[in-house]
């Protein structure tokens, strides 16, 4: 008879299957399978827990203590702490197609009303990740292939201010290609949301290593900030900063580069022209359209020769001595040069004085990370696992009567049909999504609505549980603060 | 020391729960409180233990039973042994068949030894025990799928028929089956009687050899199955109302045996959207009634003011 020693071990195993010592059935278990309770199962040749249910104890505090699993399964009578508890969907198990109801409806008193938390792990095929890389460097050209393990996982999209932005996974990758491509994909998409480290190469430009919460790594180089702005705001920013101080800038930019003394700014500050020749297409005013290709150099351009976007001085204008500051948009790269006789830009060191004008850039350059968001949509037969007439949860989401969560992450729902949420990967609870061999993800979704109207929209009434019922096995953990966004909540 | 299986009341006050393992019971009692109290606290005492008994004689059965192989033990042990033992001379069947049922079963006969009661169910996943004492009844829904489960009427069992247990088997419930049936319910005496009728059913819902049908020896998924190398199915393609004639007509020559040897009440058989009910004369009427309208909720009645 199993003794009360820890459910999170193996007795014996046997090939790659292994023996279950959870309850006295022992199950054999292979790879990928559960045993027949569907509460553990074996992954990768170690037995694990697939339902510690995640109970968030939300507190108002951020960064609480992990409460130690409770292994015992009795029953001790006691209720966790009414409202501030939200059971999450991690673990709660799921089938595909999702044939059986959510796998733990949960019910709590709050506020005098009995909740229901529709607590399910749902299976999105249409789904993928938003990946915002915080860097100006060329990662390549839009609509390029991103790939992972040279499948193709995804493609570059419309960038951002001072981001690049990814689009990976979806329906075709998962689904429509080769095998491999699927499989790959899953991988890709599974690390990424449970925050780990992904080696992305994207045709015709960079390989980058994407991790949530961290910065990336552009071509071996790991990105420290994200430029302040673009090259012309940035001399709209710092011109005052720099009269007297030096006699021209150039903030090089592979969007806009910008040039002090063409510049409205320099203009205003009365900033004598000094004869420099921009290469590029002029847009307005000191400021400069492809001075240079994309790159991973100096403000986003393949150069690591700032002089390389220059033209010779305007003899009859520039003057040797002219003191010129070059630098990127984050300040990560400056060079100062003198006009010799000959007007030849001569670098020299950087004067104190604008020292303190390039560690002013780098300070208003926030660090660069990775943030990636999960997109998701919930499928008919998603919702029908939640209640046996699936448009009105839809319905009952777009009123805000039933709030929807993942992983208890706030997650925004897209305007429109269907239940198409994003939800920031960083803040849910780690290990939060897994796959399944479709290929689809697992991800945990939450709904959460009075009882009377999860009654109201045909839910599965006969297999409400009290929060009661699950803390005896349950983990609990500490939940994020509650973020700033939110889609809506119970009345 | 016994380990303590998860015993607590749902939210509503009325019904207990009972875990261990992968037993999960939802038990209602109906009747004076007191009453009540003690058959709850029977049925939790009874269940304590309950799966390791079962499981010391686990082996034995999960292998096939035949005719005539020795009784187990333990008192769940003998109600599974019994309940297939009608099966076993010609089809391949172990006493696992009926283990879901032979729990409920178990576990409501220490309710109603404990105490009186008007009316109680056991329901164990689906495989459910009913007591009805005179002029009760119980309203019971049918599931056409168990993907969803989406209701497809209701039909009522009242004490004056044979009826005590039900069992819902298909291949997209948590155990394996043998046959492409979306859901069989049975109608049976006992609750362990249904549970393996509902299996054997479900398993004779069948065309064998279709191509559109995957199947998996069982062994593949689940290393210990008591089922071995039997095919399992895995995967049902969208199949012609011929076909699905054809299946249900095999399943429903059999569910029909079954009822004239005088070892089901009853069945209703669904597969990709038809039903086809059979049902014993004695049994009274197994009709099937429309589902309750689900009370629309405020808003949309709002809205479709």
């Amino acid at each position: 008879m199993t003794s009360e020693g820890s459910p999170i071990a193996a007795v014996a195993s046997d090939g790659d299957k292994i023996r279950c010592d959870a309850c006295p059935v022992m199950c054999y278990i292979k790879p990928g399978n559960t045993g027949a309770c569907d509460r553990y199962a074996n992954k990768d040749g170690i037995l694990v827990r697939v339902d510690p249910h995640v109970v968030l104890q939300r507190t108002v505090s951020q960064g609480g203590q992990i409460v130690p699993f409770q292994k015992s399964g009795e029953w001790d009578g006691k209720l966790v702490s009414g409202r501030d508890v939200l059971v999450t969907a991690i673990g709660a198990g799921t089938t595909y197609p999702d044939y059986k109801p959510a796998p733990f409806i949960v019910s709590s008193e709050v506020d005098g009303v009995d909740m229901v938390t529709v607590v399910t792990e749902g299976i999105f095929s249409y789904c993928g990740v938003k990946v915002k890389i915080d860097t100006d460097r060329f990662l390549g050209p839009e609509t390029a292939t991103v790939r992972a393990e040279g499948e193709a996982v995804g493609h570059v999209t419309t960038g951002e201010y001072g981001s690049q932005m990814l689009s990976l996974g979806g329906v075709h990758h998962l689904t429509g290609g080769s095998k491999k491509e699927g499989r790959v994909t899953c991988d890709t998409l599974m690390n990424l949301c449970n925050g780990e480290a992904v080696e992305l190469t994207i045709d015709g430009g960079a390989a980058v290593v994407v991790q949530a919460g961290r910065p990336p790594v552009v071509n071996g180089v790991p990105e420290v900030r994200m430029r302040v702005g673009c090259g012309s705001a940035t001399i709209g920013m710092f011109a005052k900063q720099w009269q007297g101080k030096v006699d021209e800038v150039v903030v090089v930019d592979d969007h806009i580069t910008g040039v002090l003394s063409e510049h409205q700014a320099g203009k205003l500050l009365d900033v004598a022209d000094t004869g420099i020749k921009m290469k590029g297409r002029r847009s307005t005013p000191g400021r400069y359209f492809q001075v240079a290709e994309p790159g991973t150099g100096w403000g986003g351009t393949q150069i690591s020769d700032p002089l390389t976007v220059l033209g010779p001085f305007n003899p009859k204008i520039a003057r040797p001595g002219l003191r010129m500051l070059m630098v990127s948009t984050t300040g990560e790269h400056y060079a100062y040069f003198e006009l010799d006789e000959n007007l030849q830009p001569v670098e020299m060191p950087l004067p104190a004085s604008l020292q303190q004008s390039v560690e002013r850039i780098q300070e208003n350059c926030e660090p660069a990370l990775c943030t990636v968001l999960f997109m998701g949509g919930a499928g008919g037969s998603l919702r029908a696992g939640v209640t046996d007439n699936p448009v009105r949860l839809t319905r009952s989401v777009k009123e805000a009567l039933t709030s929807v969560t993942s992983g208890g992450a706030p997650v925004y729902v897209w305007p429109g049909g269907g239940i198409t949420f994003m939800v920031d990967v960083t803040q849910m609870p780690a290990g939060a999504f897994g796959y399944v061999p479709t290929p689809a993800l697992v991800a945990p979704i939450e709904f959460t609505m009075r009882l009377e109207d999860y009654a109201a929209l045909g839910g599965h009434m006969d297999y409400v549980r009290p929060l009661s019922s699950l803390t005896g096995d349950t983990e609990v953990r500490q939940a994020p603060a509650p973020a700033s966004f939110k889609t809506g909540g119970p009345r | 020391m016994r380990r303590r299986p998860q015993i607590a009341l749902l939210p509503d006050g009325r019904r207990l729960h009972l875990q261990d393992g992968p037993i999960d019971l939802v038990i209602e009692g109906c009747g004076a409180r007191a009453a009540v109290e003690i058959a709850y606290a029977a049925a939790a005492e009874t269940f304590t233990g309950l799966l390791d008994q079962l499981c010391d004689e686990l082996p034995q059965l999960r292998r096939r039973a035949a005719a005539g192989s020795p009784a187990p033990n333990g008192v769940v042990a003998r109600r599974m042994h019994a309940a297939v033992a009608p099966y076993a001379d010609v089809h391949f069947i172990t006493p696992m068949a009926a283990v879901a049922g032979a729990v409920a079963e178990e576990v409501l006969a220490a309710m109603t030894r404990a105490a009186p009661l008007d009316r109680a169910y056991v329901n164990n996943g689906g495989d459910i025990a009913l007591h009805l004492s005179p002029g009760q009844r119980f309203t019971v829904g049918l599931v056409a799928s168990l993907a969803p489960p989406t209701l497809a009427g209701r039909t009522v069992v009242d004490a004056g028929s044979n009826v005590r247990g039900i069992a819902t088997s298909g291949r997209q419930g948590r155990s394996f089956s043998l046959g492409i049936a979306d859901a069989v319910t049975v109608l049976g005496r006992t609750a362990a009687e249904a549970d393996a009728a509902a299996t054997m059913v479900a398993n004779a819902v069948d065309l064998p050899g279709h191509p559109g049908i995957l199947r998996v020896p069982a062994c593949d998924i689940q290393p210990d199955s008591d089922l071995g190398e039997r095919p399992v199915t895995r995967g049902v393609a969208a199949l012609s109302p011929d076909e699905v004639t054809r299946a249900l007509d095999a399943g429903a020559a059999y569910a029909r045996e079954l009822v004239s040897r005088g070892l089901i009440e009853g069945a209703a058989l669904h597969l990709q959207g038809r039903m086809e009910i059979i049902a014993a004369p004695r049994a009274g009427p197994f009709e099937v009634l429309p589902t309750l309208a689900a009370r629309p909720s405020p808003t949309e009645s709002l809205m479709n003011a």
